[in-house]
This record gives C-alpha cells, structure tokens and sequence, in this order.
C-alpha cells in the first residue's frame, strides 16, 4: 500500500485547510433542508392544500422542468421534489469545489511538489482529496438524514433523499478527480467539471420536462428516479455507485500516467512577442475566456428557458382550475409570465456569481503577486481595477443580454410575436443592478478587508438562501429586504418600475467606489 | 551627487511584528549599491515601501526626489523592478509578459531585448507556468534591462539563476552602471555583492547595522595572522584589538581588528619573525559577523 502511505496526514492537513469552507458548506446546506421541510410543513398542512400546490406542479413544465418531476402528493415529496436536484447541484458544486482544491490548485502552485517529496505515495495526494469530497458528502448525507426525520418526515424516505445527495456528492467528487487530471490549469479543471454539473442538470430538466429517458442519463436525475417518500427504489443507488466507482478508477489511471505537475491536454507554445498592452489590455486577456463560457452558457439556458416555456401555456390550458391557481400566484399575467419571471429570477442569482468571480479575479491577481509586479509600473491602482471591472459589470449585461435574446428569439419563433424579443431582453436587463450589487460587495470586501474577500461568496449564498426560502418562513420584510434581489420587479407580468432598479444600481455604484477607495489607501496583502 | 534613495527612521508593522523598526539607507546617484540582511530581516519590505506598494508608519522615504507613496505613478515612469519571487500569468508567454512590462514602462528598445533574450538564453514562447523559477526570473530581468529606467530596483534577483546566466547578469548590471543608472540590489551571493557593489548596507530585524563602501567595511573586521617568532611576547593576548590567541611553541595564531594591527606587528618585529602569514577578512565572516549577532 506505499502509494497511499501518507493518506492520513496529508487528509488531516487538507481538513485543516477547510476548517471555514467546508463546515460553512455543510452548515449551508443543512439548513437549506430544514428551513424548506419546515416551511412547507407550515404552509401546506393539509393534504388539500398539497393537493393545490400539487397540482399547480405537475401541470407546469417549467417547474417539473426546474425542480423535477413531484413523485408523491405528501410533505416528503415536496420536499424531495424541491431540493432534489437543484439542492442536488449544490452538493455536486461544492464537491468539484473541494476536490480541485485539494488536488490541481495545490499542484499547479507548487504545494503538492515539496508535499510530495516526502515520505508519501504516488496516489496520496489524489486520495486525500477524493476522500475530502466523499467526506463531505457522507457527512452531509448524514446530517440531512438527521434533520429530515427530527421534521418529522418518514425515516426511509429522509434515508433515501440523504442517500441521493450523498450519491451526487461521490459522482462528482470523482469528475472533479478525473477533470483535475486533464489540465495545468486549476480554473481550466474547475471549470470542466462545473460543466458536467451544468450538463447533468440541463440533461435532467430536458428530461422531466419531456423525453424521461434523459433522466436517467444524469447523475442529478437519478436523485429523482430514486423515488424518496415515494416508493423508495433503492437499486437505484448503484447507477450513481458505479459512476462513482468507474470515474475513480479513470482518474487514477490518468494519475498514474502523467507526471507531477502536468496535464494530459499538452500546454502549447505562445508568441514570441506580445500584442497585450496596458492594465486595460491584460484584463481584458485574462477576463475575456470566463465571459465567453458565461454568455455561451446562458445563451443556451435562455433558449432551453424559451422553448419549455410555451409548453408551460400548453400544459395548463386543458385544465383550467390549474391556469387560475397559477394566475392568483403569478399576478396578472399569463402562465408562462409567471414561470418567466420565475427563470428569470434565478438567472439573476446565477449572473452575480458570474460578477463575484470575475471582481474576486482582483483578489486573485493580488495573492499571486502579479500585482507586486504590475503596480510597480506606472500602472495605477484605479486604472488597474477598473480594467477588470468593466468585465464584471458590462460582462453581466453582455451575459444577461444574450440570455435574454435567445429566449426571446425561441420565444418569438413560437408566439409569433418578434416584440418578445425585445420584451425578453428586456427582462433579462432588469437583473443587471441586483447582480451589480452583489459584484459591488465583493469590491467592497476586497478594498477593506482583502484577506476576506471570499466571503462574498458567502453574501452571494445568504442572499440567494434569503430568496429561496424567506418566503416559506415568512421572514419580516425588513430581513428580506437586505437582499437586492427582493427589489428586482417580478418581470415580465408586473409593471416595470424603474425607481427600484435605479436605486439598486446606484448602491451598486456606491460600494464599488468605496472599494476602489479603500484599495488605493491601503497595503498590498498577498 | 544627489541620494536617489533616502530612508530615514522607516518604521512598518504588521500586526504585532516590527518588521522595520527604523530603517536608514541612502543611495547615491551612479551607484550600484548592496542591499544585504539576514532572510525576515526586512529588505524585502523596505523595498515594498519604496514602490509605495505599502505605506510606511513612521520616519521618512524619499525616491528620486518624490514620495514613494504619493508620487507612486509619477516615480514607477523612471524605474524598473524585479522582485524576488517571480511569479507569472500561467497562460501568457514569456515574451508577452516582457512587452506587457515594456508597454506598461512606457516602451522598451526592441534591439536590447532581442540582444538580451539571447545573453540569458531565453525562450519567449513558452507559457509562464512552463518557465523554471529561474527563467521568470529571467523574464523579469529581460523587461527591467531593456527598459530605459534610471533606477533599477532588484530583490534577489539571481537566487534561481545558474553560475553562467549569474555572469550575463552581472556584466548587464556593470553596463547599467556605465550608463548611467542607479542600481539598488538586494543579494544573498556575496561574491555577486564583491564585484558589483560599490556600497552596501546590511540591515537586520528592520534597522540598519552598517552603511560605507565595501573597503571601508573591511577594515571595521578582522585580519587573521600566523607568525613564527623566535620567542613569544609577554602579554600578547591583552593588547587592544587581539582575539582568538594561539600559542604553539614559537608559533603564534591569532585574529586582529583591523585598526589595530600595528601594535601587535610590532610587538613581532621586536621578538624576531621567521615567517609570517597575514590573510585580509573575507566578505562572509564580515557578513556572518553581523547575521550571526542577528541570533
């Protein structure tokens, strides 16, 4: 066994590393389960009321199509039926997180070379890192489990919702392990894995929404073929096993076949002399790829968003009971206004941690010393920010933009009307200034407190987790109005009120500049 | 000769660590001057400060007539760096990187840096994160040298070079020096430090602990004598100056402040030498004299 000898001590070191990050996640996520359990429990206390809300699911693609397909008419289903997939991804984001971290990142900044001149094996390090992952997700599975049945919900379907999670958190565990094999690059990794969770739960949605076959094909569907509080079938867990078991095995043997510190896909050579010029010119290089990625990637949601949106119209006009409940939900507009504007709220979410990405890339920059060697040309601070915030903050409009284009363009090939085009455009705009706030916040985090500036991600979640269940426990208004995605206007179907968004973008305007502010004044800290 | 650099009385902390605790150093105009201290003893810092890259708690820093901090931009247009830990965009090339310098130094001269690409045995195609810790310290030596800086500003810029790159450096310093420009050259390689230095400072735990010309320095040290005498002087080990005496017969060893070595040679004369060898201080005990009271 000399290949693993060291396993242990390199585990308890990476443990150490992850004594904010990975206990934050946990804590995170379990919450996220009881406060939904809880707060369906209080709202749909008898099986009439499931019954209605039930209803208003299964007749709407859009929803089945975001949170999957409502297995049982109970509380345990509703449960499950929320927080399967999407809560699902949110396991499989955190694995891919936690498992690059401990294996690529620490590769590609040298770490793992003075680690792995002593005493360990050839596959310690690799160990090591799955085995945080898997960590996490029996951990998480465990305190699901526990908060599942202390609601008071069925102790074999909490098992088998738990299960599900933990089996999502494996899989990917084990693609961010192979993905980590292909490139020097640790966001490159990132990111190919972060695309299999995307593929995987663009699979699903398809999925349920249509042809159920799909479903089977992604490891997110399989946590709702799994049928928890429904029947559980529990053989489906070994779909999810064996994946695990088989992408394991790959990322070993790629290991085993590479040398430290290289990748699979072969580094190419660069030009002899360089066309980037200026603060402006190197943001531009270093942003351009990730703004790429992000508006191909929404182009494509946009569409997906347009086309299963007519067959949300569809669905509900043979029962008309259901279309009413809808429109006493959604306000006054049709059914697919209110699955929308429900979209277009969660792209709104999804674009900030496009804006806390590419504004923490200052950050970045920081504590890989280039900035020692950029800020000690005739560079200046402001110059030098702002090169890469005009990519976060026009990045998210370019991002929203295509989002919004393509699904109006899918849309307007289906209604007939070309003025969705527009309309839907603008919809998706309406989430800039929210998204903007959030980008502002990780400005402001990284110009006073630099050393903290992740925590952004954290804002990022608490306002995201603010939305997502604030409603279901009824939280005061005072609290939900700390997030600005409560004053983004439910678009379309309400009116469009400018006042809201103008105020939001000028928080947004004022934090940032309090942060340029702050970093001109203060110490470079890498 | 104007002062290039003038520190005085420079204080910076970092949290409860002093990590300068009134720091002098002075560079003149012309000169290429030796930066030296024990790792943690704070150069790097002291450095960091003068790029007004942090900003100092106490006492003065003046560079090139202007304040590091406030006149940051103004003062980065007529100097060049090269830090310590040459750290590089993992997909930008080598020679992306140089122009991206030279462009942010408002140019570079093309013909110096395709000369100097060559003396340093440099290929500009590979990616940053292919390069060896020397060769992105080369990168960085590349972008500084072809500038047309007055002041070049060099934080252990050879520790990851081999002994034949070592040498290209050193006469690429000796040809700033000739036209012109300033160097300032934080170095652990002392025989770096013997041929291109005209004055050095040695620092340790943030202060100052000697300042002159390298000359000068030497003579605050010790020579080490071995005579063979027809008989040995009374009292030989109390006269000033006079350490580490050995007494083996007729043969006497010892080490002897530099100021003070009449006396004691002609308290030799006077009992008749045979033989006598007399070796100068060599710069490592000078250097380790001062680290060593670092302990």
């Amino acid at each position: 066994m000399s290949a693993y000898a060291g396993t242990g001590t390199l585990l308890r070191l990476w443990l150490r590393r992850d004594r904010i990050m990975l206990p934050f996640w946990l804590y995170a996520l379990t919450g996220y389960v009881a406060s939904t359990a809880l707060g369906f429990r209080s709202l749909y206390d008898t099986p009439a009321s499931i019954h209605d809300f039930a209803s208003g699911i299964t007749s709407n693609g859009a929803m089945l199509a975001f949170y999957g397909e409502l297995r049982a008419e109970t509380l345990g289903g509703l449960v499950s039926w929320r927080l399967g997939s999407t809560g699902g991804a949110m396991v499989a984001v955190m694995a891919v997180f936690l498992v690059i971290r401990h294996t690529r990142a620490e590769e590609e900044t040298g770490r793992l070379e003075l680690v792995g001149s002593t005493a360990i094996g050839r596959r310690t390090a690799l160990t090591a890192g799955l085995l945080v992952g898997v960590g996490a997700a029996v951990t998480l599975g465990v305190l699901a489990s526990i908060v599942l049945i202390a609601c008071g919900l069925p102790v074999a379907g909490s098992l088998a919702f738990a299960a599900g999670w933990t089996a999502v958190g494996l899989v990917f565990s084990a693609v961010a392990a192979a993905a980590a094999q292909f490139t020097e690059n640790t966001r490159t990794a990132r990111g190919l894995a972060l695309a299999a969770v995307g593929a995987s739960f663009a699979l699903r949605a398809v999925g349920d929404a249509g042809p159920g076959a799909l479903s089977w094909l992604s490891p997110l569907g399989w946590t709702g073929e799994l049928a928890a509080y429904a029947g559980e079938r529990w053989w489906v867990l070994f779909l999810p096993l064996a994946a695990t078991a088989a992408l394991t095995a790959a990322a070993y043997g790629l290991a085993d076949r590479r040398d430290l510190g290289a990748g699979l896909l072969p580094t190419r050579l660069g030009p002899a002399t360089g066309t980037v010029r200026g603060v402006f010119g190197l943001a531009a290089r270093l942003q351009r790829g990730t703004l790429l990625a992000w508006t191909a990637g929404f182009a494509l949601y946009g569409a997906a968003i347009g086309g299963i949106a007519e067959g949300a119209d569809d669905l509900v006009r043979d029962s008309g009971g259901t279309r009413e409940i809808l429109e006493r939900i959604g306000g006054s507009g049709a059914v697919t206004d209110t699955f929308l504007s429900a979209m277009f709220g969660i792209i709104g979410l999804l674009v900030s941690a496009y804006g806390v990405q590419t504004a923490l890339r200052l950050r970045g920059e920081e504590t890989d010393t280039h900035l020692e060697l950029l800020l000690a040309t005739p560079a200046r601070r402001p110059s030098w920010t702002l090169g890469h915030l005009v990519w976060t903050f026009g990045g998210i409009v370019v991002v929203l933009a295509a989002c919004g284009l393509a699904a109006g363009t899918v849309r307007a090939a289906s209604t007939g009307a070309s003025s969705d085009i527009a309309r839907l455009t603008g919809v998706a705009l309406a989430q800039a200034p929210a998204a903007w706030t959030v980008a502002g916040a990780a400005v402001l985090l990284f110009g006073l407190v630099p050393r903290a500036s992740q925590a952004a991600w954290g804002v990022l979640a608490a306002f995201g987790l603010l939305g997502q269940f604030g409603p279901l426990l009824e939280l005061p208004q005072p609290v939900m109005d700390l997030s600005p995605f409560t004053h983004t206007p439910h678009l379309p179907g309400a009116d469009a009120p400018l006042v809201p968004l103008v105020w939001l973008a000028l928080t947004a305007l004022v934090v940032t500049v309090a942060g340029i502010a702050g970093f001109t004044r203060r110490d470079l800290m890498s | 000769m104007n002062d290039v650099i003038e520190v005085a009385g420079l204080v910076k902390s970092f949290g409860r660590t002093r990590a300068l605790d009134g720091l002098d150093l002075g560079v003149r105009s012309g000169e290429v001057h030796g930066f030296l201290g024990p790792n943690g003893s704070g150069k790097s810092t002291t450095i960091r400060a003068l790029l007004g890259l942090i900003r100092a708690d106490g006492g003065t820093a003046r560079l090139l007539g202007g304040d590091p901090w406030a006149d940051a931009t103004r003062l980065h247009r007529r100097l060049a760096y090269v830090p310590g830990d040459v750290t590089l965009w993992p997909n930008l090339s080598g020679g992306e990187v140089i122009d991206l310098l030279g462009s942010l130094r408002g140019g570079l001269d093309p013909k110096r840096r395709a000369d100097l690409l060559e003396r340093f045995e440099l290929d500009p195609k590979k990616k940053g994160r292919a390069y060896s810790k020397g060769n992105r310290q080369k990168v960085a030596l590349v972008a500084a040298f072809a500038s047309d800086a007055e002041l070049l500003i060099l934080d252990e810029p050879t520790s990851g070079l081999d002994p034949l790159m070592e040498e290209s450096f050193q006469e690429c310093v000796r040809e700033e020096k000739r036209a012109g420009r300033t160097v300032l050259l934080s170095s652990h390689i002392l025989s770096e430090v013997e041929a291109l230095c005209d004055r050095v400072t040695i620092i340790r735990k943030g202060r100052t602990v000697e300042t002159g010309t390298l000359a000068g320095l030497r003579h605050l040290t010790r020579t080490s004598l071995q005579a063979d005498l027809d008989s040995v002087p009374e009292g030989l080990g109390d006269l000033p100056g006079v350490h580490d005496l050995v007494v083996e017969g007729t043969r006497v060893r010892c080490e002897v402040d530099s100021a003070r070595l009449e006396p004691v040679l002609r308290a030799f004369v006077e009992h008749g030498v045979l033989g006598l060898t007399s070796r100068p201080p060599t710069l490592e005990q000078l250097f380790l004299r001062h680290y060593e009271e670092a302990r």
